[in-house]
């Protein structure tokens, strides 16, 4: 067993007196439920009244949240689609095709927190909108984490466009630039707004030295005596040697090329080139890289990290990654200065700085509230293959571990769980087990929902699955009195115990009633028919009714006669069958013939022999014995008239 | 070219369309305006505490830019909370709405079109319910589907039943209690007052409400295993002609006038399929989706070629002869979907869809644009079905 990293969370559960100690609580998928108990240990004579409530406990909470529900939608079609890529990706183009899905994440996550800003905005009380802002920087938070990953894992960037990306990730999450430019260009006079240099110091610390020199060109036309210096320093952005994409310049030709742009700055400097204007001589000094400068500079730069890539920028433009952690470490040290200590969001990306995979992961788990964000970037990273040496003491893979917690979630949701089903699918060891466990648990409480969850056990060959749920919802039909859908439901299920039950009702309610219910259905079982003897019998019967009414007598009879030497019909039935038999007994013309006939007396004298012996008779028992005596009475006389019509009438037919 | 009218999420900075609620089920309607502006209604599908129905707005026909997409003139114009899964939604006119619940509550839905919300106009809380030994007095049993011709609508319900109701009126104008014996599924309008509703033993049966009494005056079924069916409708112009889509994804195609079996059988989908149009204005044209994820485009226009082609643009395009176990003959107006000559008659079909991941619920085509809803949560619209 590992230590805990950290001391687990107490959450605390308005309106539960925990000083009574009564509780009782039980696990269900995904949730815990909560309840005071009505024992009370000191004294059993006073109740004291306990709590009425249960409470209802749920892990995450995320995943009632409106809009993150289209994060889980979106996403999981992008995880189903990289696992489908899987089978037929190789080689060069499968990294791309990494970077897409990796980008395709980071867009819904960024969708999503485009949508939760709106909605903060929009909320009316302010709790409510500080809740979505809050959420809003988490969302933030977990797209920076995803983009240095991408860059660093995915992506492997070695040195030089290693840079560029980091630049592009610095400016993708500082974007406070974009709205100061708007709000100085507007203005009358750019140059003279008061936040005009530190717009161009933030262009600068970004690297997009384009933009800086248009303001700088604004500033030398508005001060004709800076407009030399301004020109200067225009010239060094403009010949600052960088990688571009397309470019087959190797590394050591920029470097090269690099140093002389930098011995060029520092001469400037040296010279005193910018003394007249402070401003132009901190910016000269932040293109040499100089650290002081730099950190002068720490609250347009408001973190780390991007102090980390401006440094790097302008110090180091062919960073090594395996370099890399060595400079976030002391920029971090450094931005810091001892003052505050470093959050969760500095050491996970610290973790991702030096490479630490499962570092990132483990922090990124503690850190956050939900397992979206962990279980979608760790399968990410394994298909990468960076994962594979990495085993639990539990459970399977780390990647798998982390799936099956992410969709156990997904399936305590009353309308997400169908996406769980998925990400269980692809989890080889323990998904299946775990779908089984779950998909039993799904409240079924439309017919539809149940066809959604059937198909999906009959899809996976789950067939144990399959004939529980279908046994629920026979039960549940047979509850509500529908004997037409329970009997659908055990065919389905290919149940013949529950076939039989339901056929039993049928059968006590034709007696009751006199009449078939539901014969829309039993008239047309066909082969289903087969599946208990029962329901064969139901069939049967039904059929023995129909031919009466259609007055085939002849067909009818036989067959009545041999739903009962076949041992179909149940034994109690057979006295209902026999007294169907009256009236075919009483036709003008013999319908049994003589055979016919001594087989049913044997049915009578068998059933009448085996009549179990009563206890304490009483009244209505007596009654009933009444009815029945004379019932066999009757079919007695019935069938000893009949046998001799036909001896009669067989004898007459044979001598003629 | 289809594919790209799908509205669907986009790379890093586009905003993907998405949806509030779940599991989309819609109807299309034409607003007042001869403008041709169209609102797609949509209505969730699932527990209790957060459905809802909601009335969007997908913008007006033609303002199209260059690329042939659209962006951002789909937009929420109200909702409404919504007791239960929302098991069927239909426009009854211009300003109602009719949703059947699971809870067997059936509720029309008033729009109100100045302020923009939704009010409830009309309610019928225990339209379907079951009576058994398990329940005191009775259990809700959830209502499976509705359709309306005004003033009248009929719904369909887990129970069995079959309830005439009239929009103004409190009470059930017929009710015929235990209709089947088991689940109905769908229902529709054959003529007035004859409906035709579809069961979970693969039956069709028509009702005519001028008869007394609960038998129906038809019955129709597929052979021998009993598959269910989950959907039906008519064909718009010729109205014995019916087409069905079962468990087994088979799409059939009836002709109420003759016979006890389906003219013709065609094999479809994979999975349960959950809904079938007729296009209203065009009924060669006939769409339908699945629980496998796919919506499918079937056109029985194919006599003339040079028309088709126009279609050959989408993912998947197969050609299937009929299955026909019936010979008949009509020498008038023969209807594209009975005619059973296989060497002569073909169907062509086009998936719209380009994924295939989760179940798509629900379907509504009118003119030229199209809207489904699936489990993924969202709506797909196209504006350009015969472009």
């Amino acid at each position: 067993m590992e230590e805990l990293d950290c001391e687990p969370a107490v959450t605390w559960i308005p309106g539960v007196n925990s000083k009574k100690k009564q509780m009782c609580f039980d696990w269900g998928p995904g949730e815990m439920l909560l309840c005071e108990t009505s024992f009370n240990k000191t004294d059993k004579s006073e109740k004291v009244p306990s709590c009425p409530f249960i409470y209802i406990i749920r892990k995450d909470v995320d995943v009632y949240s409106q809009i993150l529900r289209k994060l889980f939608n979106e996403s999981h079609g992008i995880f189903v689609g990289l696992q489908r890529l899987e089978e037929e990706l190789s080689g060069k183009s499968r990294k791309a095709q990494l970077v897409r899905v990796s980008k395709n994440y980071r867009s819904v996550i960024r969708a999503c927190m485009e949508e939760m800003h709106q909605v903060a905005i929009a909320a009316k009380d302010p709790a409510s909108g500080r809740q979505f802002s809050s959420q809003v920087s988490i969302l933030s938070a977990m797209e920076l984490i995803w983009n240095l990953c991408e860059i660093l894992f995915i992506e492997v960037a070695p040195a030089g466009p290693l840079l560029l990306h980091l630049l592009d990730w610095v400016r993708l999450h500082v974007c406070e630039v974009d709205s100061l430019s708007a709000d100085v260009l507007g203005s009358d006079h750019p140059s003279k707004h008061e936040s005009f240099w530190n717009l161009v110091t933030v262009l600068v610390l970004q690297g997009r030295l384009d933009e800086a020199r248009q303001m700088l060109s604004k500033e030398a036309d508005a001060s004709p005596s800076s407009a030399g210096m301004c020109r200067v320093l225009g010239d060094l952005m403009r010949t600052m040697p960088i990688l571009s994409p397309g470019n087959t310049q190797t590394l050591t030709e920029l470097e090269l090329k690099w140093q002389h742009w930098r011995e060029e700055c520092e001469r400037h400097l040296q010279d005193n080139t910018f003394a007249a204007n402070p401003h132009l001589e901190s910016l000269c000094k932040i293109m040499l890289g100089d650290e002081a400068t730099l950190l002068e500079q720490k609250e347009l730069m408001s973190n780390w990290y991007h102090f980390l890539v401006t440094r790097l920028l302008y110090s180091n433009p062919t960073v090594k990654p395996t370099d890399l952690h060595l400079y976030a470490q002391s920029s971090l040290d450094m931005f810091l200065g001892g003052e505050s200590s470093p959050e969760p969001l500095d050491n996970i990306l610290m973790a991702a700085f030096e490479f630490d995979i499962h570092q990132v992961i483990k922090e990124c788990s503690i850190a956050l509230s939900n397992w979206w964000f962990v279980a979608h970037l760790t399968d990410l990273l394994d298909h990468c293959r960076l994962l594979q040496s990495h085993n639990l003491y539990f459970g399977s893979n780390m990647r798998e571990f982390l799936l099956l917690e992410y969709a156990s979630g997904l399936f305590a949701h009353h309308s997400l769980w169908q996406l769980g089903v998925d990400y269980f699918d692809y989890c080889p060891e323990l998904g299946r087990v775990s779908l089984e466990l779950h998909i039993e648990r799904i409240p079924l409480n439309t017919e539809q929902k149940a066809l959604k969850v059937l198909r999906i056990c009959e899809q996976r060959q789950m067939t144990e699955q399959v004939g529980s749920i279908c046994k629920i919802l026979a039960m549940k039909a047979v509850r509500n009195n529908r004997l037409g859908s329970a009997l659908s439901w055990s065919i389905r299920a290919k149940d013949a115990a529950f076939a039989t039950l339901v056929s039993d009702r049928f059968l006590r309610d034709y007696c009751e009633r006199g009449c078939f219910s539901d014969l829309d259905l039993i008239d047309n079982l066909g082969p289903a028919m087969m599946l208990s003897d029962r329901l064969t019998f139901l069939g049967k019967y039904r059929e023995f009714h129909r031919l009466y009414g259609e007055k085939r007598f002849g067909d009818a009879a036989s067959l009545l006669l041999s739903l009962m030497t076949s041992q179909i019909a149940p034994r109690s039935f057979w006295m209902t069958l026999l007294t169907d038999a009256l009236p075919l007994l009483e036709q003008k013309q013999v319908i049994f013939s003589a055979e016919q006939t001594y087989e049913l007396m044997r049915c009578l004298e068998d059933l009448a022999s085996r009549r179990p012996e009563c206890g304490e008779p009483d009244a209505q028992r007596l009654q009933d014995d009444d009815i029945e005596t004379t019932k066999v009475e009757m079919l007695r006389l019935a069938l000893a008239r009949n046998l001799a019509r036909a001896i009669i009438r067989e004898g007459s037919l044979e001598g003629s | 070219m289809l594919r790209r009218e799908w509205h669907r999420k986009g790379l890093l900075q586009q905003t993907p369309f998405f949806h509030r609620p779940l599991k989309e089920r819609h109807t299309l309607k034409t607003c007042e305006s001869q403008t041709a502006c169209e609102d797609s209604n949509t209505g969730g599908w699932k527990c209790s505490q957060e459905n809802c129905v909601s009335l969007w707005s997908i913008g007006e026909f033609g303002n199209l830019d260059s690329d042939g997409g659209f962006e951002g003139d789909h937009q929420l114009l109200c909702d409404i909370r919504h007791h239960g899964d929302v098991m069927d939604l239909q426009f009854f006119d211009q300003e109602r709405i009719v949703a059947a619940s699971s809870t067997g509550c059936v509720t029309v839905f008033l729009h109100h079109p100045n302020n923009q919300t939704l009010s409830v106009s009309q309610q019928w809380p225990t339209a379907h319910y079951h009576t058994g030994p398990g329940s005191p007095s009775y259990s809700s049993a959830p209502c499976t589907g509705i359709v309306c011709d005004n003033p009248e609508i009929v719904t369909v319900g887990e129970d069995g039943r079959i309830n005439l109701f009239r929009v103004d009126h409190k009470e059930a104008v017929r009710t015929i209690d235990n209709a089947d014996s088991s689940t109905l599924h769908a229902v529709t309008f054959l003529r007035t007052p004859e409906i035709v509703t579809v069961n979970s033993i693969g039956q069709l049966k028509i009702w005519d409400f001028r008869q007394q009494g609960s038998e129906p005056c038809q019955i129709l079924s597929l052979t021998g295993d009993r598959v269910p069916l989950h959907c039906v409708d008519r064909h718009p112009d010729q109205q014995h002609v019916v087409a069905t889509g079962g468990q087994d994804g088979m799409l059939s195609i009836w002709d109420v006038r003759q016979g006890t079996m389906p003219v013709s059988l065609l094999k479809a989908h994979e999975a349960e399929m959950w809904e079938v149009h007729f296009h209203p204005s065009n009924p060669d044209h006939l769409f339908t989706c699945s629980e496998d994820g796919s919506l499918w485009h079937w056109d029985a226009s194919t006599n003339a070629p040079e028309k088709s082609s126009l279609f050959h643009q989408g993912g998947r395009s197969t050609f299937l002869s009929h299955s026909s176990n019936q010979a008949s003959v009509h020498l008038s107006l023969v209807s594209s979907w009975l005619s059973t000559d296989p060497a002569k008659d073909r169907i062509e079909i086009t998936s719209l869809l380009p994924s295939r991941t989760l179940s798509v619920n629900s379907l509504d085509v009118l003119g030229p644009c199209l809207v489904c809803g699936t489990d993924a949560e969202s709506i797909y619209v196209t504006r350009q079905l015969f472009s």
